[in-house]
C-alpha cells in the first residue's frame, strides 16, 4: 500500500464494519455463479421481484426478532424466549381469525393483531419484570418462557396447525404495497422506529450505559428498571410483529415450528453486527447486515445446492469465519504473529511504525 | 475480565438450553415439547377385560393428536381397558410409566419410543414379567429382537415408493426428461431419510427421471414455502415437486402461485401424510397425489393386543394400513376425514 | 554515587493510537535499588509507558532491554515471568473473589495439583499484615473500600519474585498512614536491591520516596534529574512546561473565608437528623448551608463515603430523617437526590463512576440526560456548548468529545465524571475524592472552581484524604472515627492539618 493512500484508506479499512460487509458481498457474488440474473430486480405485476427482494423479505422475521434482541443484549442481557412469542402471537392471531365469521373482514383481522401484538408485549414485559423487578439472570428468566411459552402456542393451536384463508392477513407477510413486499416495508417502518427511539431520543445511550455499566448508571439517576422493562417489552414487539409475519406468509400457524430456534438466529445477527454481548455499545445498522448475511446464507445453501446432510456444517463454517474476522482480538494475534518477526528484523524505527498500521488494518 | 466469564457462563447456559429442548422427529411433522398428561388408572385384570397399559411420546403435533385419540376410541370399541400415560417427550418419563404398568400386572404394554436406544433393560423386566409388549410407531434398536412381540407402524420406504410408482405411472407415456425437486424432511431423521431412499429407488429405473435440487424443508410450511422460492429462481423448469410431508408441500403451493405459475398443473405435486390441509388442497387440484401416513392405528393395535394376549403368533412387523389418494379419490374421502 | 548497570533500558520509545501520540522517542533507564519517579501532567503518557514495557500494547518503535538483554513481552504475564511484578493505575481485580483468592489468582499454591485453601488464606493474611492491613481474606474484595482494594493489589504485587516493582498511582486513594506503611515496605524493597518505579501526583510522597525521577509532557522526555537536585517549583515548572505564574495560584488559598456571612443564617439546605445505617454508619447530625463547603475528615473506612452515599440515597439509611431545604424527604434512589439537585462524584470511577465504552461527550451528558428522561434529548448545540465548556475548563485532554472514556488517561477520566455533575449545577454537590489521580496543575484548577461554585451559592461536601486540600477548601470539617461523626470544626486560623490529626486520632469531640 503506497504512503499516500493509506491515511485515506485507514478509517475504512479499522471500520467495524468492513468485514461483515465483505462477507456479504461475497455471498452474494457466489450466488451469482449459481443463479442468473441473481442481482436482476423486475417488475412484475407492479411488484418489484428478484433474488435480492426475497432475500430481505424472508429475513424480514429474523431482521425484526434480531432489533428487539440487539436492545436487550446492549442492557448485558438476552432474550431467549423470542422464539415462543412468534409462535404465540401467530398462534393467537390465526386462532380469533379462524373463528371470525368473515375471515376477511379488516375489523377482525386489525383486532387479531392487536391480540397477538398486545400479548406479545406483555410476555416481552413479563421478562422485563423477572429481570429488573425480580433480579433473575436474564438468561435464566428467559428461559422460562421460551419453554413455557411453545407449551402456551400449542395451548393455542391445540396441538394443530391453524389454517387461516384471510386476504387482509395475508397481507402481512406475503402481500405488497407500494410495489414493495410488504415485510420490507414494515421492517423499514420498525428501523425506522427503532433507530429514532435510541438515536434520536435519548434511549440508545441510557441503554448503553446501563448495559456498559449498571452501577454507575444507576449512581448517574437513571432509572434502570424503567429502561430495562422497557427494552424487553420492546423485544416482545418486535417477536410479535415477525410471528404476525411468519404465520401471515403461510396463512397458518404452527404452535410446534414458528420461530424454532430463531433466538439463536438472532444473537448471532446481532453478535456479527457487532454488538458485544458483555453489552453496552450497540449498532442497529450492524444487526441488520448480520441478520441479512444469516439469511443470504440460508439461500445460498439452496440456491448452490450444498447437500442437506452438510448444510450445518456449511453454516457454521461461514459463520466461524465471519466472528473470527470481526473479533478485534482474533484479528490482532493473526496480524501480530507476522508483524513481530518483521519488526525485529528491520531496523528503522520509521519503518515499525508503518508496518504496524498495515497490520492492524489489513 | 468478570465480564467475559458472565458472557462466557451465559453462552454455556445457552448450548444447554439448546440441547434440553432439542427432540426428534417422528411420523409427519416434526416435534416440539410439552403437552398435557394421562391418567394412570389402578389395579390390573379384575373382570376379564384386557389391561393395556400405552406410554404415547407427547401431543407435539396434530398427527400425533389423532394417533392418541384414534388408541382410545379403538380401546373402547374394542373393550380394552386403557391406561394411558403421556411421557412429554421423555425417555425417563416412558421408562416411569412402564414399569408402573409391570407393576400393575397389566395385560400387555403399547408404547411408541421417544428415542431408539436405551430400552433393553426395562423391556426386559417387562419379559421377565411375561408381560408382551408392542411397539406403536417407530421402532428401537435392541439387538434381542425377543424384547417386544411385534412393532406396528407406517413403513417410511414403502411410502416413498409409492410416491415414485404415481410418478413413473403419470409420466409413462412421455419421454422427455422430468425435473424433480424434492423437499425433505428434517435432516437426519427416520422418515426423511426412508421416503427419500423409497422415492429414490423407483425412479432410478428411468433415467429420465431427474432430481435437480433436493433440500430439508424441516416439515413446515414455512421453511417448505422458503426453499421452494429458492428452487424457482435458480431452476427455471420444474416439472414434479415430491415433499415428504403436506404441510412443506402447502408453503411450497403458496410459493409456486407467487412465482405466478399453477401448482397441480405447471408443477405436478406429490406430498406425504394426508392430513386435512392436505387433502383440502388435494381436492382442490393443488396438490396431484397423497400417500398416506396414517396415525389411525388403533384398531390394528388393539387386534394385535388381543392376539397376544391369547398367545397367538404375531408377524414381528405389522405394516399401519395406508392407503393413497388422488384428487378424486380425496374430493371423495374430504368429508370423513378425521385430522 | 556511581551508578551501577540499569535492570531496565527503553530507548527511542514511540507509541501511536489512533489520533493520539502517546509516547515519541522516549528513553528511560531504572537502576536496581533505586526508587524511580515517572512524572508528568495527566496524559503525559506515563501509564502508557508502562503498559508498552510490560506488554499490554505493543510499542511502535523503540527497544526495551531488560538486564541487558532485548525484550518484548506479550503480555503482563509474559512480563511477571521475566521478573517485572506491576500495580497498574486502573486495578483490576475481580471484585467478587475473595480477597485470598485475588492475591493469588492464577498462582495458587498447590499440592498434588489441588490448591491448598488454608496455606493460600493464611499467606494471604500475611502479606496483607506487612501492609499494616488485618482483614479477613476469605470476604469477597467487593466488601471492601477502594484503598483496601488497592492495597490487596499491592499486596499481590508484593508477593511475586521480582527484579522490578512498578507501582502506578498506588497512593492515590490511600491515607497518610497506609502510604507511610507502603514505604516502609518499599524501603525495605529497596534495600534488597529491587528497582521500584513509582507513580504518583502527590509532590510531598514523590521528595518523600524517590531517588531519582524522569520526566515527561505531552509523550516526550524531558528530563532525567536526582530527585535532591530538582526543587518542586522547578519540577512543576518542567512538568507544566510554563513558569511559575499557575504553581502562585496554588500556594493561595482560595476565596473561602469571603462566604462565611452567608452560610449558616438562613434555612438549611440540607439537615441530617441521626441520620445512620446500620454496620455503615452511626447515627450522625449534619447540616449544610447553601454555598458553605462541608469537609469531611477521617482515616480509611471511618464512614466518609457512607454519610455521601446515604446523603444521596445510593444506600438506604436505617434510621433518622432528613430534609432538604427544610422539607422531609426519604431518598430511595440516587435519581430521587438528583431530582431535588444532589450530585455525587464517587471515589470510585471504574466501577461506580465512567461508563467506559461511551465517549467523553456521552459520560459528561449522562446525568444531565437521565434526570430529563430519555424522550428529551439534550439538543446537539447545547451539548456541544455544555461539553466544550467543561473540557476547557478542566483541561481534559485529549479535547476531543468523541474520544471513548476508557482510552483517557486516568487523571483525564476523573474530570470528566467531575464535568457530569458539575453541567448539572447542583445546589449540594459531594465529592467523594474529587482530585484523585489529577495532576498539579488541574488539582489548583479544581479547587479553584469548588471555591467559586461555593462562592456562586452552592453547597459542597468534600471528602478527601488530603487535609491540606479539605483545610484549603472548607468553612467547616466533620471528623469521623470508627464510623462515626465526632466532630465539627469551625475552619478557622487555629485550625491546622495539625490540630485535625490529632482530632481524628483522638476522637475528641470540640
Ligand atoms: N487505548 C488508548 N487509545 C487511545 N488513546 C490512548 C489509549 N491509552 C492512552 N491513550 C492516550 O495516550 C495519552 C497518554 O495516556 P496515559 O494514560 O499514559 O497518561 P498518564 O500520564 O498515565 O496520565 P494520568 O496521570 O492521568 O494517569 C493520553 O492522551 C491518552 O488519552
Ligand atoms: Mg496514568
Amino acid at each position: 500500500m503506497s504512503r499516500t493512500l493509506r491515511p485515506l484508506l485507514n478509517p475504512v479499512l479499522r471500520h467495524r464494519m468492513l468485514w461483515p460487509v465483505v462477507i456479504l458481498a461475497a455471498l452474494l457474488l457466489l450466488n451469482l455463479f449459481f443463479t442468473n440474473g441473481f442481482f436482476k430486480v423486475e417488475m412484475k405485476d407492479g411488484h418489484l421481484y428478484g433474488s435480492l427482494i426475497d432475500i430481505v423479505r424472508f429475513g424480514a422475521p429474523l431482521i425484526l426478532v434480531s432489533l428487539g434482541m440487539t436492545l436487550v443484549i446492549a442492557t448485558c442481557g438476552i432474550d431467549l424466549s423470542v422464539g415462543s412469542i412468534v409462535a404465540i402471537s401467530g398462534a393467537l392471531a390465526c386462532l380469533w381469525i379462524s373463528e371470525l365469521g368473515d375471515q376477511n373482514s379488516i375489523g377482525g383481522v386489525l383486532t387479531a393483531v392487536a391480540l397477538g401484538l398486545g400479548l406479545s408485549v406483555a410476555l416481552g414485559a413479563w421478562n422485563g419484570f423477572l429481570v429488573a423487578g425480580i433480579g433473575i439472570q436474564p438468561i435464566i428468566a428467559t428461559l422460562i418462557l421460551m419453554v413455557a411459552g411453545r407449551g402456551v402456542a400449542q395451548l393455542i393451536t391445540d396441538g394443530q396447525i391453524i389454517t387461516v384463508n384471510s386476504s387482509p392477513y395475508k397481507l402481512i407477510g406475503g402481500g405488497y404495497w407500494l410495489t414493495l413486499p410488504f415485510g420490507i416495508i414494515i421492517v423499514i417502518a420498525v428501523l425506522a422506529l427503532t433507530a429514532f427511539l435510541t438515536r434520536r431520543l435519548a434511549l440508545g445511550l441510557l441503554i448503553e450505559s446501563v448495559g456498559g455499566n449498571a452501577e454507575a448508571s444507576r449512581l448517574a439517576g437513571i432509572r434502570s428498571r424503567g429502561v430495562l422493562m422497557m427494552v424487553y417489552a420492546f423485544c416482545g414487539l418486535c417477536a410479535g410483529i415477525a410471528g404476525l409475519m411468519i404465520s401471515s406468509n403461510v396463512s397458518s400457524a404452527d404452535g410446534n415450528n414458528a420461530g424454532l430456534w430463531i433466538e439463536l438466529d438472532a444473537i448471532l445477527a446481532v453478535v456479527i453486527g457487532g454488538t458485544s454481548l458483555a453489552g453496552g455499545r450497540f449498532s442497529l445498522g450492524g444487526t441488520v447486515l448480520g441478520a441479512l448475511i444469516i439469511q443470504t446464507l440460508t439461500t445460498t445453501i439452496y440456491s448452490i445446492g450444498v447437500p442437506p446432510e452438510t448444510t450445518l456444517l456449511f453454516k457454521a463454517l461461514v459463520v466461524t469465519i465471519v466472528c473470527l474476522l470481526q473479533s478485534p482480538a482474533f484479528r490482532e494475534k493473526a496480524f501480530r504473529r507476522r508483524r513481530r518477526p518483521a519488526a525485529a528484523a528491520s531496523a528503522s524505527a520509521e519503518e515499525e511504525a508503518g508496518e504496524e498500521r498495515v497490520g492492524v488494518s489489513a | 475480565m468478570l465480564r467475559r466469564i458472565r458472557a462466557l457462563k451465559s453462552i454455556s447456559a445457552l448450548v444447554l438450553a439448546g440441547a434440553v429442548a432439542f427432540t426428534m422427529a417422528g411420523c409427519g411433522s416434526s416435534d416440539g415439547s410439552a403437552g398435557s398428561s394421562g391418567s394412570g388408572g389402578s389395579g390390573g385384570s379384575s373382570d376379564g377385560k384386557i389391561v393395556m397399559g400405552f406410554s404415547q411420546v407427547g401431543a407435539e403435533s396434530g398427527w400425533r393428536t389423532a394417533n392418541t385419540k384414534s388408541v382410545q376410541e379403538s380401546a373402547q370399541e374394542a373393550g380394552i381397558e386403557l391406561k394411558f400415560s403421556d411421557a412429554q417427550q421423555k425417555q425417563e418419563n416412558q421408562i416411569k410409566a412402564i414399569r408402573s404398568y409391570i407393576q400393575q400386572k397389566v395385560d400387555v404394554i403399547a408404547f411408541s419410543p421417544v428415542v431408539e436406544s436405551g430400552w433393553d433393560t426395562v423391556l426386559k423386566e417387562a419379559k421377565n414379567a411375561n408381560i408382551p409388549v408392542i411397539l406403536t410407531d417407530r421402532a428401537v434398536d435392541s439387538q434381542d429382537t425377543s424384547l417386544y412381540k411385534t412393532f406396528l407402524g407406517s413403513d417410511f420406504v414403502e411410502e416413498g415408493r409409492k410416491a415414485g410408482q404415481w410418478l413413473v405411472e403419470e409420466y409413462k407415456d412421455s419421454t422427455d426428461p422430468v425435473n424433480i425437486v424434492q423437499l425433505e424432511g428434517t435432516t437426519g431423521s427416520a422418515p426423511a431419510n426412508d421416503r427419500k431412499a423409497g422415492f429414490q429407488e423407483v425412479i432410478s429405473a428411468d433415467s429420465k427421471f431427474k432430481i435437480i435440487a433436493s433440500q430439508t424443508g424441516d416439515f413446515t410450511r414455512a421453511k417448505g414455502k422458503e426453499v421452494m422460492e429458492a428452487f424457482l429462481k435458480s431452476n427455471p423448469d420444474i416439472d414434479v415437486l415430491y415433499a415428504h410431508n403436506d404441510d412443506m408441500g402447502l408453503g411450497a403451493i403458496e410459493a409456486i402461485e407467487g412465482a405466478g405459475k399453477v401448482p397441480g398443473k405447471d408443477i405436478k405435486i406429490i406430498t406425504v401424510d394426508a392430513v386435512r390441509d392436505g387433502m383440502q388442497a388435494l381436492a382442490d387440484g393443488k396438490i396431484n397425489y397423497i400417500v398416506e401416513c396414517s396415525p389411525l392405528l388403533g384398531p390394528q393395535l388393539m387386534d394385535l393386543a388381543k392376539k397376544v394376549v391369547n398367545g397367538e403368533q404375531v408377524p414381528t412387523r405389522v405394516v399401519t394400513e395406508e392407503t393413497t389418494f388422488t384428487q378424486e379419490q380425496a374430493k371423495e374421502a374430504l368429508p370423513n376425514r378425521k385430522y | 554515587m556511581t551508578a551501577p548497570a540499569p535492570i531496565l533500558r527503553m530507548t527511542g520509545i514511540g507509541k501511536q493510537f489512533p489520533g493520539v501520540k502517546a509516547l515519541d522517542g522516549v528513553d528511560f533507564r531504572l537502576l536496581p535499588g533505586e526508587v524511580h519517579a515517572l512524572m508528568g501532567e495527566n496524559g503525559a503518557g506515563k501509564s502508557t509507558l508502562i503498559k508498552v514495557l510490560t506488554g499490554v500494547y505493543d510499542i511502535d518503535a523503540g527497544e526495551i532491554e531488560l538486564a541487558g538483554r532485548k525484550v518484548a513481552f506479550a503480555g503482563p504475564q509474559a512480563a511477571q515471568r521475566a521478573g517485572i511484578s506491576t500495580v497498574y493505575q486502573e486495578v483490576n481485580l475481580c471484585t467478587n473473589l475473595s480477597v485470598a483468592e485475588n492475591i493469588f489468582i492464577g498462582r495458587e499454591p498447590r499440592r498434588l495439583g489441588r490448591i491448598q485453601w488454608r496455606r493460600m488464606r493464611q499467606r494471604a493474611a500475611e502479606l496483607l499484615a506487612r501492609l499494616e492491613i488485618d482483614i479477613d481474606v476469605s470476604a469477597p474484595l467487593s466488601s471492601y473500600s477502594l484503598a483496601i482494594q488497592q492495597m490487596v493489589a499491592i499486596a499481590r504485587a508484593l508477593d511475586i519474585e521480582a527484579r522490578v516493582l512498578i507501582l502506578d498511582e498506588p497512593t492515590s486513594s490511600l491515607d497518610a498512614g497506609e502510604v507511610a506503611q507502603l514505604f516502609r515496605v518499599m524501603r525495605r524493597l529497596k534495600e534488597q536491591g529491587i528497582a521500584i518505579l513509582f507513580v504518583s501526583h502527590f509532590l510531598d510522597q514523590i521528595y518523600e520516596i524517590s531517588d531519582r525521577m524522569t520526566i515527561l509532557r505531552n509523550g516526550r522526555l524531558v528530563g532525567e534529574h536526582l530527585t535532591s537536585e530538582l526543587s518542586q517549583i522547578e519540577l512543576v515548572g518542567k512538568m507544566i512546561g510554563r513558569e511559575l505564574a499557575d504553581l502562585e495560584r496554588l500556594g493561595a488559598k482560595p476565596a473561602a473565608e469571603s462566604s462565611e456571612s452567608s452560610a449558616g443564617k438562613p434555612v438549611p439546605l440540607l439537615e441530617a437528623r441521626e441520620l445512620g445505617r446500620t454496620g455503615a454508619i452511626e447515627p450522625f447530625t449534619l447540616t449544610i448551608h447553601e454555598g458553605e463547603v462541608v469537609g469531611l475528615a477521617g482515616l480509611l473506612g471511618s464512614g466518609r463515603t457512607e454519610i455521601a452515599r446515604l446523603l444521596f440515597g445510593a444506600d438506604h439509611a436505617g434510621t433518622g430523617s432528613l430534609r432538604i431545604g427544610g422539607e422531609q424527604v426519604s431518598l430511595r434512589t440516587p435519581r430521587a437526590a438528583v431530582s431535588r439537585k444532589i450530585a455525587f462524584c464517587s471515589e470510585n470511577r471504574r466501577a461506580e463512576g465512567l461508563i467506559p465504552d461511551l465517549t467523553v461527550r456521552e459520560n459528561i451528558i449522562l446525568a444531565l440526560q437521565a434526570a430529563r428522561g430519555w424522550t428529551r434529548p439534550i439538543p446537539r448545540r447545547r451539548q456541544d456548548e455544555l461539553v466544550d465548556k467543561y473540557i476547557k475548563a478542566l483541561s481534559i485532554r485529549p479535547p476531543d468529545p468523541d474520544q471513548l472514556v476508557k482510552n483517557l488517561s486516568g487523571g483525564n477520566q476523573q474530570k470528566v465524571l467531575l464535568a457530569r455533575w458539575l453541567i448539572l449545577e447542583p445546589r449540594l454537590l459531594i465529592l467523594d475524592e474529587p482530585t484523585r489521580g489529577i495532576d498539579v496543575g488541574a488539582k489548583a484548577e479544581i479547587q479553584r472552581l469548588v471555591a467559586e461554585l461555593s462562592d456562586g451559592g452552592m453547597a459542597v461536601l468534600f471528602i478527601s484524604a488530603e487535609l491540606e486540600e479539605v483545610l484549603r477548601l472548607s468553612h467547616r470539617v466533620g471528623v469521623l472515627r470508627d464510623r462515626r461523626l465526632v466532630a465539627q470544626l469551625e475552619n478557622g486560623d487555629d485550625l491546622t492539618t495539625d490540630t485535625l490529626t490529632e482530632t481524628i486520632a483522638s476522637g475528641a469531640r470540640s
